[in-house]
């Protein structure tokens, strides 16, 4: 279990992980990595997965069920539009 | 936590590591396409580790229900992704981004109507609902700006005294939130209200704002589910939610600040401000004439240039003229030695970066395509620029006239060129509905058409020089 200070310093960690990964970034990859970064925040179908699997009664299985199909969306449409997009990130040298 | 419970923190620990790496390497073009697929490695361990975790297997009825969700889910994300128009793709991203932002939410709906949250102290409770209202407001905004974008939704309309209700609602959020935070028992009727009540300050907050402004607003949500997730993965402690969501709640934010930046708009003014609502007072069209050309003339004047820039817009990928502005770029680059270059504002399509994806969709590799800061000294040396589909973004009552709405913002300076062209399809003003003096210009020369059937023009007018 994560508590108290050390989930501030997680938090405090990450958010400055974010901040500079973002900082130098051209122009020209905004909307990548804007996108990528929505794919990465489909993570969520892990939590939503162990929710659905826990659930008690049929309206927690409910919000679960949906709650999943939900986050798999996420990640799937996340990484498919991604890769689309940097696919066709060419350089005159290739 | 036994051995099961270690490989999974194992793999989330990895995917943790993939993710920051993945999307370090999304932030340079020679490395972006690898990152994707680092992240996506990522995204795998972490969520194949999970589904064989015994513990979440304890109902069978259960199991099955989550490889039905995910099949579905993630069925119908895949075939509309790859379907998807690149035009299209903010809106794309905005539904996507509602449908984490909504999975959330429903984590910490579960987590408050089963009471677990609350045998564990206040500062879990609190997070369950904050990551709740922000889930949910991410939700119901999202969809909005996916209807807007996808013009389901055609007006940006104002009831009256909607900011009035949007302050009440808040204030009401404020108060039921800390209800449910101050009660030791979790009240579900409490609980499905507060969340109604996200979903509709989710919908008031973005109905206002008009398709502009929109990229902002999409980015801000991708923040807000980011921030979302990491509250609810504490509350729930998964590491790999809270690093992932943590990372991704501060990397959007200052992505969105970005935008708001390039377009001269801050966030409140986003939020809470129409974009030239009430702007009844509209200012004087310019004096004078358009002069136009033929495209025969404008390609021979162009294939006789030492350097061109172009200028594209949105108007561009609308037309659907980016193959075709490309084939006339190559025959200019092959056939008549024209250094070409490609300018593009950060505002330049629906979100920073959409014009640079649909130029690289067309086949125009990313070394030719500069950004603002980087050409605008160019301009003044270049013999001619074409501006194709633009017209606030080089419009210069952005620097000349304090009155215009959209003063301040900065813009690429294509009058210095020796020649300009403008490819239009009429008369009109831009999205902002200011009249452009760029057009009027002593050099500038218009070239009216739509813009797939005006750059099929310009090349075959190169074939018969």
């Amino acid at each position: 279990m994560i508590t108290g200070f050390v989930a501030l310093y997680i938090f405090m960690l990450a958010a400055f992980t974010g901040y500079e990964i973002i900082g130098r970034v051209p122009t020209i990859l905004h909307t990548p990595l804007m996108s990528g970064s929505n794919f990465v925040h489909g993570i969520v179908l892990v939590g939503a997965m162990v929710a659905l699997g826990n659930a008690d009664g049929f309206w927690e299985t409910l919000i679960g069920f949906v709650g999943t199909i939900l986050a798999a969306g996420n990640a799937v449409g996340g990484y498919v539009v991604t890769e689309r997009m940097l696919e066709m990130f060419k350089s005159s040298k290739d | 936590m036994g051995f099961w419970g270690f490989l999974v923190n194992a793999s989330y620990f990895v995917a943790a590591v993939l993710f920051i790496y993945g999307l370090k390497q999304m932030g340079s073009p020679r490395t972006a396409r690898n990152g994707i697929k680092v992240a996506g490695a990522g995204m795998l361990v972490a969520t194949l580790f999970t589904f064989f975790h015994p513990a979440i297997h304890g109902n069978a009825w259960h199991y099955i229900l989550m490889i039905v969700a995910i099949a579905i889910g993630g069925s119908a994300a895949w075939v509309s992704g790859k379907r998807v128009q690149m035009t299209a793709m903010p809106q794309m991203v905005a539904l996507y981004n509602g449908m984490g932002g909504g999975a959330a939410a429903a984590i910490a709906l579960i987590e408050m109507y089963s009471h677990e949250a609350f045998s564990a102290g206040f500062g879990l409770i609190i997070m369950a609902v904050v990551g709740a209202l922000i889930g949910g407001v991410s939700f119901a905004g999202s969809l909005i700006a996916w209807a807007k974008l996808e013009g389901k939704l055609t007006k940006s309309f104002r009831i009256p005294g909607q900011q009035f209700a949007t302050l009440a609602l808040a204030a009401l959020i404020v108060i039921f939130g800390w209800a449910i935070v101050a009660s030791d028992f979790s009240a579900p009727v409490l609980v499905t209200l507060f969340f109604f009540m996200s979903l509709a300050f989710g919908v008031l907050l973005t109905i206002p704002i008009g398709g502009a402004d929109m990229p902002v607003v999409i980015s801000m949500y991708n923040a807000f589910t980011g921030l979302a997730v990491a509250f609810e993965g504490y509350v729930i402690d998964n590491p790999a939610m809270i690093i992932a969501g943590m990372v991704v709640g501060a990397a959007g934010s200052l992505l969105t600040y970005l935008m708001a930046k390039g377009m001269n708009r801050s966030l409140t003014n986003v939020l809470f401000a129409g974009f030239g609502v009430d702007d009844g007072a509209q200012a004087e069209g310019p004096e004078g004439e358009m002069k136009s050309v033929e495209a025969f003339d404008a390609a021979a004047s162009m294939a006789y240039a030492d350097s061109l820039i172009i200028v594209p817009g949105y108007g561009l990928a609308v037309a659907q003229a980016q193959h075709k502005l490309w084939e006339f770029v190559q025959a200019l680059q092959k056939e008549h030695g024209v250094d070409v270059k490609f300018a593009i504002h950060p505002v330049a399509g629906r979100m920073p970066g959409h014009m640079n994806v649909l130029l690289a969709e067309a086949g125009v590799p990313y070394d030719l395509i500069y950004d603002l800061e980087e050409i605008n000294p160019e301009f003044p040396s270049a013999d001619a620029a074409l501006v194709i589909g633009a017209n606030d973004v080089v419009n210069p009552a952005a620097k000349e006239d304090k009155g215009s709405p959209i003063y301040g913002m900065p813009i690429l300076n294509v009058g210095a060129a020796r020649e300009v062209y403008v490819i239009k399809r009429g008369k009109g003003t831009g999205f902002s509905g200011v009249a452009n003096h760029l057009f009027f210009g002593e050099n500038t020369r218009m070239v009216f058409g739509d813009a797939k059937q005006v750059c099929a023009d310009l090349t075959s007018g190169l074939k018969q020089i």
